[in-house]
């Protein structure tokens, strides 16, 4: 993978800026010892390192807003960085770059349940939210798998998902208010309590940008109802063509459920192996379906599924008795990484979108890949949405085979776009899948959104070399060449 | 405006803008010209009518996406959509008849350009929530697209949520995929009368902090819930009407368990399937106030428990009617006509609470000098003035619709 090329006279200026930030945030609150600087070498992707020329940790947003005008005025380049659980590289040091972390944001700082709302500081977990809602029957929707971990400023960052968001969506739709620092320091508020905010909805298009427009501050966000009951199915399937039709008829009859879950027989072989969740060892395929809401709607529901998956031609059939076994259906699928970590030195995790009705397709073709490079892979699935996440197991201690599954993993990727779908469908572009971006978008594409990461940051000094390939100058972009057309006018109809 | 530019596919779409830009003569965009009354007045040389560029694409109901030619009547998809038992969760409004157009004529592209949702907003989003992906031309006369076809995707920027709301003056949308839902299979609404509006949103919010799963909660203080249609009035009176969704049995058990929380507020009616959708089609449409056509409307978004201090602000120094959307979150507002709109005062009452304000119906001489939608920060109309000039440097797009200058 290769970065932008490190600016040498930055990082000779390295001691003076730490001491600039120092000034700014507390001489405690900055880090540039260089084996201390290890700890934030890498996020989650943790194939790239590279450690950070200095960490600032500041703790309010004045303290944010003077930080990034201090390196705005010269020309110092910022990676902001939330609990750096990011799979894709976002938060991904940069030599010649401050690394700005956020991790002193940890106050929730309202709970507002007439408006169904909770204030928070950027760095708190994604699961801190739900445990101070908690007590009064709430929760917030989206939990990526990392939620324990993960921070909502990131979340916001990367515009994360969860098992939860055919039904709920992803961070966007939960997302009501924003504070944000821009590069030259100026603070803004976008949204707040209340819907729909006038104007360009620029909360929307911040969200899932990957550091590269501004930083976030504080955010509020929607919260839901905690569903009155929950129930799930586990259903093994002959074939992984049998599965899809099963997940074909449920959305077909009209239900849209909180959850399901495609697993593949390697990764059914895994979790079980792992963590004994009592998985069907005949099955080519597994789904976990849950339906949640009023005890009514998903009792009635539950028949319908067990019904159409019967049809389908499940070969097991079980629907959760208690809590205790929808957890128990659920633990394989949540351990699926863990299990695979357990039977190969390393895995890398794919994220590509697919048209759902192409799935036993794309499969084959990735067990075809497999055998050609010689790695084995295992797929799980958000079923509903048509989220692929194959991971492909490797070993980096052998030589070549780290570069061998960053190939089959982009294979896979193209393979994605080409059946319809795209490069990823919530771990986000970062440096991971930035140089694919040119399988789902043309120059034209790329340079329109390049723009507006001109509009928000003209020198391109906010995380640089994370999702697009190459940045052209912002000059260069804003240039106006209208080219005249083939048909030209006199073709248009006029009345 | 004397000329109507009305490109019949993408490359034809790509020379009327392109022969604006050159000539720096700027388009008025139109779809089905439904909400053309919405915004300020734009000074346009000519017309780019996108009319033509109508017709479903791509429609695959077990994917839940469709794809459409931007300009394709909002009917046309909702037919399409009825026959798989699916719609556009956002709920369409149509706006003509407030707005002194036709009714029918809204298009899928002027609904996620304006990106005003319904009733269900509370739950399903808003248009901006469903919407994946698009092809369209910029003020650069540059064709581009962005997002996808599926309905999870985080791939670049998400520049539907900024063509969502942008009301024609980033790019002309050629062509939109959206996501669509499985419509539920009934419908009922559960009714309060007489209420006052404060404690007509605190019943809604009970019911919204329910695990009833609401999907419309709704007050229409007597004077409005005279102007519904006579289909849809269920009675003389306040109205305070919570909508329930979904398989048949699901909504009779939460209509049951529904009533016994909210009573304490009052006995409750229970809204059968038909009358319930006219009542909620009758809120969707902002129908109280679509008749009378002197009075100047404005569109209110507020933290849902502010509603009725924000209303009651308004009316203290002249007369106000209002109704509730949105568990009081969205106040719609009539005030009698003004040459200010009593802009100041809607203004001044929004702002207290951390809440915005559009000038949605007035006369155009009103809406040249009235800012329309909300005024912003210096930071913030800076940044809006950056990304209009991404997209449309030379202002060809509905150039001053929004803003001054965007």
């Amino acid at each position: 993978m290769r970065m932008p090329e490190p600016d040498r006279a930055v990082i000779a200026r390295r001691a003076e800026i730490a001491a600039g930030l120092a000034a700014i945030v507390g001489p405690g609150n900055v880090i540039a010892d260089e084996d201390e600087l290890r700890a934030y070498e890498c996020d989650g992707l943790t194939a790239y390192r590279q450690p950070p020329m200095v960490v600032a940790l500041p703790g309010t947003t004045a303290e944010v807003g003077r930080v990034l005008a201090y390196c705005h005025a010269g020309r110092i380049k910022v990676v902001p960085r939330g609990a750096g659980t990011s799979l894709s590289g976002g938060a991904l040091p940069l030599a010649d770059a401050v690394t700005l972390g956020m991790g002193r944001f940890n106050r929730i700082l309202e709970v507002d349940l007439d408006n169904r709302c909770v204030v928070a500081q950027p760095g708190v977990t994604n699961l801190a939210i739900t445990d101070a809602v908690r007590h009064a029957g709430f929760y917030y929707a989206p939990d990526p798998s990392s939620q324990i971990a993960c921070t909502i400023g990131g979340n916001v960052a990367e515009n994360s998902g969860g098992v939860h968001c055919l039904k709920y969506g992803l961070t966007t739709n939960n997302l009501l208010g924003l504070e944000m620092a821009l590069i030259d320091g100026e603070v803004v508020r976008l949204g707040g309590r209340h819907l729909d905010p006038g104007g360009y909805d620029l909360m929307g298009v911040v969200t899932g940008s990957e550091g590269l427009l501004g930083v976030i501050t504080e955010v509020t966000v929607r919260i839901l109802r905690a569903p009155e009951t929950a129930r799930a199915l586990l259903l093994g399937f002959p074939s992984n063509e049998a599965a899809g039709d099963c997940v074909g008829a449920v959305i077909g009859a009209g239900i849209v459920p909180g959850g399901m879950e495609m697993m593949d027989r390697p990764a059914i072989h895994a979790a079980e192996a792992f963590c004994k969740a009592g998985y069907p060892m005949d099955a080519e395929a597994l789904l976990i379906v849950e339906l949640d809401g009023p005890a009514a709607e998903v009792d009635h529901l539950i028949a319908k599924v067990e019904a159409l998956a019967r049809g389908a031609g499940a070969t097991t059939v079980r629907v959760s008795q208690g809590e205790e076994e929808r957890l128990r259906f659920w633990a394989g699928r949540k351990a699926a990484f863990p299990a695979i970590g357990r039977i190969s030195p390393d895995y890398y995790c794919m994220d590509g979108t697919i048209p759902r009705k192409r799935l036993p397709e794309v499969l084959g073709r990735i067990a075809e890949m497999s055998a050609r490079y010689g790695l084995r892979v295992a797929n799980v699935f958000h079923a509903g949405d048509g989220n692929l996440h194959p991971l492909i197991l490797y070993d980096a201690n052998k030589p070549g085979e780290l570069a061998a599954a960053e190939a089959f993993g982009a294979e896979i990727l193209r393979l994605c776009v080409e059946v319809g779908g795209v490069l990823t469908g919530e771990h986000g572009g970062g440096v991971e899948k930035r140089d694919l971006m040119g399988a789902m978008f043309n120059e034209a594409d790329l340079r329109q959104q390049e723009r507006l990461k001109c509009a928000f940051d003209p020198e391109s000094l906010l995380n640089p070399g994370k999702v697009y390939p190459e940045l052209h100058r912002c000059a260069e972009l804003g240039r106006v060449h209208v080219h005249r057309g083939e048909t030209r006018f006199a073709h248009l109809p006029r009345f | 405006m004397s000329e109507a530019l009305r490109p019949t596919d993408l490359a034809e779409l790509r020379d009327a803008v392109a022969w604006a830009a050159e000539g720096r003569a700027p388009l008025a965009v139109l779809g089905g010209a439904s909400k053309r009354g919405l915004g300020r007045p734009v000074q346009a040389a000519r017309v780019l009518d996108l009319s033509a560029l109508a017709g479903i694409v791509d429609y695959d109901p077990g994917e839940l996406v469709l794809t459409a030619k931007a300009a394709t009547p909002i009917a046309e998809v909702e037919a399409a959509l009825h026959a798989a038992r699916q719609h556009l969760a956002f709920e369409p409004p149509d706006l003509g008849p407030l707005l002194g157009a036709a009714p029918g004529r809204a298009t899928l592209g002027g609904l996620l350009a304006t990106n005003i949702g319904g009733p269900r907003r509370i739950q399903a989003g808003a248009p901006r929530d469903h919407f994946l992906g698009f092809q369209a031309v910029s003020g650069r006369a540059e064709v581009f697209k962005s997002g996808g076809r599926v309905v999870k995707n985080v791939t670049g920027f998400d520049l539907s949520k900024l063509m969502a709301g942008s009301h024609g003056t980033l790019a002309a949308m050629a062509e939109v995929t959206v996501r669509v839902l499985p419509a539920p299979e009934a419908v009922r609404t559960l009714l309060l009368r007489g209420l006052s509006d404060e404690a007509a949103v605190r019943a809604l919010a009970a019911a919204l902090q329910s695990p009833g799963d609401v999907s419309g909660a709704a007050h229409l203080p007597e004077t409005a819930a005279a102007g519904l249609p006579a289909e849809a009035l269920a009675g003389a009176g306040a109205l305070t009407a919570v909508r329930i969704e979904g398989p048949e049995p699901s909504v009779a058990a939460r209509g049951q368990s529904l009533a016994r929380l909210l009573a304490g507020f009052g006995p409750t009616d229970l809204l059968a399937d038909g009358p319930s959708r006219a009542l909620w089609r009758a809120v969707r449409d902002v129908a109280p106030f679509a008749g009378a056509g002197e009075r100047v409307v404005w569109r209110l978004s507020v933290p849902p428990s502010e509603g009725p201090t924000v209303v009651k602000r308004i009316a203290r120094p002249g007369p106000a009617e209002a109704f509730y959307d949105w568990g009081g979150g969205l106040v719609w507002l009539a005030l009698p006509p003004a040459a200010d709109a009593r802009h100041e005062d809607v203004r001044a009452a929004a702002g207290t609470v951390g809440g915005h304000a559009t000038l949605v119906r007035a006369p155009e001489s009103v809406r040249a000098s009235v800012p329309v939608f909300e005024p912003q920060s210096e930071a913030l109309a800076r940044l809006a003035r950056r990304v209009k000039e991404a997209f449309d440097p030379l202002g060809v797009l509905n150039p001053g619709r929004m803003y001054a200058g965007v």
